[in-house]
């Protein structure tokens, strides 16, 4: 079986676990909750057979354009993760590995509910993102033996960040004790917003592969509802979005009744976000900002030259160095720092996606 | 009395450099500003800022809205005095803090570890009690030994019928918070020196030129020192793409008149000398240039020569009376796809091509294209070929020149920071305590312990320690 085939299936696994997972939060059957860790290491073996499968067939496409680059070179340059598309399946893969990882140390499998939607959100986006899924040849500004490591590193680091999101958001939810708490709304229009773009996705999705469509579609991102091209859907869209972030703020209370009485503690929510953050922030800071200076510096002369791209990792740097500060130093606890996790990753978000969508920059992933 | 309120004035602005709510602030404070930057393009053309505030503001509003704008400095805003002033504050933040807590933490490292009260012992986070079936000195050997072999050093104290073993593990890692906040101070360092005495300028120089100067900006020169020369620029492209494999260019260091260094830069590998350094960042075409056509032709005999022409110039294949005349020539040629006609797609040389009047003994004279990235295009009759090498002269390498004797801090700083930030947050320091007590023919351990840091991690240590410790006693009763 090729490469694609093992992707389609885990991503399909990662889908049908993330339902799975939110049925638990709902029966609390032990039976539905071992399911949905099974299909999830299941979707996570098939998607680790297709990144394997990837490096190899890339590492025969560059050997073939490069006969003379030798076995190290050549496995470095061959890393699959050097476009949009590649980012986001690795994104997917470390986020699904550290959740495992904690799900076995933490004996809770609660956390599933919160942790999946986001891998499939990145799942979603990359089909109507319009990134290509070919192998393409690596342009001269990736030929670095910086890029295995510097994306390596960031990305892992950027799926720590996931989780903590994911445990932060949870942390919020249970112990947010009415619904007049400033904290409801900020947690409701998170999850609000963050389920509006889930849908939307969905719905371009959807538009996708029933409209036959010659041209190769650049960045279909939410052009079929938000940011449609035709006024009307797309003023019916906004008001359907903010109904449905008002729906969510008006009946989302009845998630905190889901959540209590299972083994997801506010203790251990808070644990889990810390440690993973724990785990993001050094990641984040020798892979992402270190390296990726170091390796600007070798290719351009120039380790900071404030781009968006770097501008927004120092911010994103910024607020976890903040949440570390102020609960350790600074006598946060509790909801304020769950607050700041939850922000720190919106930045994650913005400075992976945002940077590329909205504001330019040189890292174009090859573009 | 004045000396008193002199003291009172530093001890106010110490703590306020101290304190955690400033540097919370100034953490917020720098991730809110840095936002602007990356929305309001920097060091831009002014009307670029101005189309984009129109969006926002309208026509009428967007230049007062931009000239608002540029005088609080968010045109060039990492610069500014007032981020710059946040960035100082920051830094001050940075030191005072580490200086203030800093004897606190080396105290507390340097305090060796005292033997606790059964209660003390008891009130730790971690805490365990059993009773095994076993002497007081077998008990305290067992344990003695599990804990040496976790990797702790043990101390001892004993007293009426009971021993207790402590010990801790880790301690050091408590400093490197300090290493880290140290890094930061080192970048900051090493980018003052860059910008103090190093430059960032760049360099287009055009094929077979050389130059004694950078360019800080198109008006504004930084002597080299020493000549640097461009041989030749060349981009190569993936086979049957125009995807760019490869932007390179030969240059050479001509000091005191003698060359010293030949390299053939690229992108990610470039060229160092005398502390200046030479980036491969772009190419382009020169207006106006007559450039040579460097061909390589052979004979069917075996017969190799490489010319220089130029446009218009003739030449023989020698031995063969085949003769050439260079009539034409395009930077990147294509065949259109409706009309079938040749075209030029595009002004750089993406796929150039050299148009040659042959005219070969007892053949119609007919215009042949060779194209540079296919060769075979260029093959004659009888073995001949005629093989365009490349169109030299008309290229310029744009290159980044750039010396910083500041760089060298930054790396040092990135090592520390990065062993800084492992040791921060991977170690922790452990503390254990383990208390036995004669019990007539048991002995009663009563374990407690606490760590900074990852306490799962911690407690499976001991859990660990306990199993083996309480194994090995269970072997010695069987014995």
């Amino acid at each position: 079986m090729s490469s694609p085939v093992f992707f389609d299936i885990s991503a399909g696994a990662y889908i049908a676990a993330m339902i799975i997972y939110i049925a638990y939060l709902v029966v609390k059957n032990k039976t539905v909750g071992i399911v949905a860790t099974a299909i999830t290491v299941f979707g996570f073996f098939s998607q680790s057979t297709a990144f394997l499968i990837r490096w190899i067939n890339s590492f025969y496409f560059w050997t073939a354009s490069h006969p003379t680059s030798g076995i190290i070179e050549s496995t470095l340059r061959a890393a699959p993760l050097r476009n949009l598309y590649e980012s986001l399946i690795f994104f997917v893969w470390s986020l699904i590995l550290i959740h495992l990882i904690i799900e076995f140390k933490y004996k809770t499998r609660s956390l599933g509910a919160f942790v999946t939607p986001i891998a499939a959100a990145a799942l979603l986006f990359i089909d109507v993102s319009g990134t290509s899924k070919e192998i393409q040849p690596l342009i001269p500004a990736l030929q670095s033996n910086w890029l295995l490591f510097h994306v390596l590193l960031s990305f892992l680091g950027y799926a720590a960040f996931g989780v903590s999101f994911g445990a932060a958001a949870a942390y919020i939810v249970v112990t947010t004790e009415s619904r007049n708490e400033k904290t409801y709304i900020f947690w409701s229009i998170i999850i609000g917003v963050f389920l509006t773009v889930l849908i939307g996705m969905g719905i371009d999705y959807v538009s996708l592969s029933t409209t036959q469509r010659a041209e190769l579609i650049q960045n279909y991102f939410l052009k079929a509802t938000l940011r449609s091209s035709s006024g009307g859907i797309a003023a019916i869209s906004w008001i359907g979005s903010i109904a449905f972030v008002f729906i969510i703020w008006r009946f989302g209370y009845g998630l905190k009744k889901v959540l209590t009485g299972l083994s997801l503690t506010p203790d251990i929510l808070d644990d889990i976000t810390y440690k993973s953050i724990a785990m993001g922030f050094p990641l984040f800071t020798i892979g992402g900002l270190i390296m990726g200076a170091i390796w600007a510096n070798s290719a351009w002369g120039k380790y900071w030259t404030w781009d968006p791209k770097e501008t927004w990792s120092l911010i994103t740097w910024f607020v976890y160095a903040l949440y570390l500060h102020a609960r350790f130093v600074g006598g946060w606890r509790g909801k304020r720092v769950a607050i700041l996790a939850v922000i720190g990753f919106v930045a994650v978000i913005f400075t992976y996606l945002g940077v590329n969508l909205v504001l330019s920059g040189l890292h174009a992933y090859g573009s | 009395m004045e000396e008193k309120e002199k003291k009172d004035i530093f001890e106010t602005v110490w703590k306020f450099f101290a304190s955690v709510k400033l540097a919370i602030f100034l953490l917020i404070i720098l991730a809110l500003t840095s936002i602007i930057g990356t929305i309001v393009e920097q060091q831009a053309e002014p009307s670029k800022n101005i189309a984009l505030l129109a969006k926002f503001f309208g026509d009428a509003f967007a230049p007062t809205v931009y000239n608002i704008f540029a005088k609080l400095g968010f045109m060039d805003m990492y610069g500014s005095w007032w981020f710059v002033s946040f960035l100082v504050l920051f830094s001050i933040n940075l030191v005072v803090c580490s200086l203030d807590r800093f004897p606190k933490t080396l105290r507390l490292v340097k305090t060796p570890l005292r033997p606790l009260s059964e209660n003390g012992i008891k009130s730790m986070p971690v805490k365990k009690e059993l009773t095994i079936k076993t002497s007081l000195n077998t008990a305290r050997d067992e344990f003695f030994n599990a804990l040496t072999a976790s990797g702790y050093r043990v101390y001892e104290a004993s007293g009426n019928g009971s021993i207790q073993l402590y010990t801790q593990k880790g301690r050091f890692a408590r400093l490197f918070v300090y290493v880290v906040h140290l890094s930061i101070i080192l970048i900051f360092l090493g980018a003052l020196i860059g910008i103090r005495f190093g430059f960032k300028g760049y360099l287009n120089l055009p094929e077979g030129r050389a130059s004694t100067v950078a360019y800080l900006s198109p008006d504004k020169t930084i002597p080299l020192g020493f000549t640097i020369k461009c041989n030749w620029y060349d981009t190569q492209y993936y086979k049957g793409t125009d995807t760019p494999k490869e932007f390179q260019s030969e240059l050479v260091i001509i000091d005191d008149g003698r060359e010293v260094l030949k390299k053939v830069i690229e992108v990610n590998d470039p060229l160092t000398y005398n502390g200046i350094t030479f980036y491969q960042s772009n190419y382009g075409m020169m207006e106006n240039a007559a450039g040579y056509f460097i061909l390589n032709i052979s004979s069917g005999s075996g017969q190799e020569n490489t010319l220089r022409l130029k446009y218009g110039d003739s030449f023989e294949i020698p031995g063969t009376g085949i003769k050439g005349t260079i009539s034409d020539f395009s930077t990147a040629l294509t065949r259109d796809r409706n009309t079938g006609a040749l075209t030029t797609y595009s002004e750089m040389m993406v796929n150039p091509a050299v148009a040659i009047d042959f005219d070969i003994p007892g053949e119609k004279k007919f215009k042949g294209w060779i194209l540079r990235r296919y060769p075979e295009t260029g093959i004659l009759p009888g073995g001949n070929s005629v093989k365009f090498v490349d169109f030299w002269g008309v290229e310029y390498t744009g290159l980044q020149v750039a010396k910083d004797p500041g760089v060298w801090l930054i790396y040092l700083a990135s090592i520390l920071m990065s062993i800084g930030l492992y040791i921060c947050f991977f170690i922790s320091h452990k503390k254990i305590w383990i208390q036995i007590t004669n019990d007539r023919d048991h002995a009663r351990i009563t374990v407690g312990g606490s760590s900074n840091r990852n306490r799962l991690a911690f407690e499976n240590d001991i859990e660990k320690i306990l199993s083996r410790a309480s194994k090995a006693i269970e072997e010695r009763s069987k014995k």
